[in-house]
């Protein structure tokens, strides 16, 4: 358990030593015309809400559920921070908010995202204000339907496998909507929708698979600790499993 | 294979998967996805001009990497603190 620990930190600290890169991949501020900036926040906003109310039944439900929701939380934080180089040449950022979707359910995530979008917008210059509801959809929405979805087929078959495909997909789900939602807004004057799709797709999908494994693996190692702690947590998993 | 151990294999998969681009694509310059797609916005769309730019923005790449940083530490001192927490009951627990 010990050595788990230090090989955590070292992993941690590969990560953070690592050379900066300067670029993340959020839609940027201002790169979505204004009436789709409002088209995304309208569709976005149900779910946080929906999202807020779903976290405060599950804590006065039980409280020791809010310990397991800081670490989920962290964990999008944590993920979301890590640029990591990939095999196109570029570099890209897991989400984090598959393992939550898992253990909560999608719509919690929905604020456990926007949290940290804000917190990159508003800091970081790192997607944006303008752009936040489209953000919100891809990260914090769709990526954990697709994570829980996933999840629930799987999860009987083996539960580990079932958290790495959730996760990962979680992950892939989130750029490949990035794409669409960059495709519509600005589609090619001769190929029209699709043909600016694939050039997105081939930008941020690509990058990412390689970090969509990633963050499949790493949240197969916090699902474990979670698991082999519940006791003494004290936070339910059958209900939410 | 005992779960710590199955971790710790999967750890070094990851730190393999993470640095093999590194040494692999010597050449490549590891900009952000965020930025090549600025470009292929502005190739289909030349005349798009952003219509809002960031409040503020990080001072330089230091800064950037400071906040950055700030992030990952926000979590990863919550996330010690799950552990020891758990950790630290089970052994009071014995």
């Amino acid at each position: 358990m010990k050595k788990r620990i230090i090989l955590c930190l070292a992993l941690l600290s590969v990560m953070l030593l690592s050379p900066n890169y300067i670029f993340g991949m959020h839609i940027m501020e201002g790169f979505l015309p204004l009436g789709w900036a409002i088209f995304w926040t309208i569709v976005s906003l149900p779910f946080v809400i929906l999202g807020i109310k779903t976290i405060s039944k599950t804590f006065n439900e039980n409280p020791n559920q809010k310990l397991l929701f800081a670490l989920v939380t962290a964990f999008v934080f944590i993920l979301s921070a890590m640029k990591m180089p990939s095999v196109t040449g570029s570099t890209s950022h897991p989400t984090g908010t598959g393992l939550g979707a898992i253990l909560f359910g999608p719509l919690p995530m929905a604020v456990s995202g926007l949290i940290v979008l804000l917190f990159q917008a508003l800091l970081l210059a790192h997607g944006g204000i303008s752009t936040l509801g489209a953000n919100v959809f891809s990260m914090a929405v769709v990526g954990p339907f697709a994570a829980y979805f996933t999840y629930r087929m799987l999860k009987r078959t083996n539960k580990k496998l079932a958290v790495f495909l959730a996760a990962a997909l979680g992950d892939l789900v989130t750029y490949i909507v990035t794409s669409v939602q960059l495709a519509l807004a600005h589609p090619d004057a001769v190929s029209g929708v699709m043909g600016s799709l694939t050039k997105f797709l081939s930008i941020f999908a690509v990058t990412q698979i390689p970090l969509a494994i990633a963050e499949g693996i790493l949240s197969v190692i916090v699902f474990d600790l979670i698991v082999n702690y519940q006791k003494e947590g004290g936070y339910q998993l059958e209900r939410i499993n | 294979m005992k779960g710590s151990t199955k971790n710790i294999l999967l750890i070094i998969v990851l730190i393999i998967m993470i640095t093999l681009p590194l040494l692999i694509l010597k050449d490549a310059e590891f900009g952000g996805a965020d930025g090549q797609a600025e470009e292929v916005i502005t190739e289909i769309n030349p005349d798009y001009e952003p219509w809002f730019s960031p409040l503020i923005e990080p001072a330089s790449g230091e800064i950037e990497s400071l906040l950055f940083s700030l992030q990952a530490a926000i979590g990863a001192g919550v996330i010690g603190y799950f552990y020891g927490f758990v950790k630290g009951k089970r052994t009071a627990n014995q």
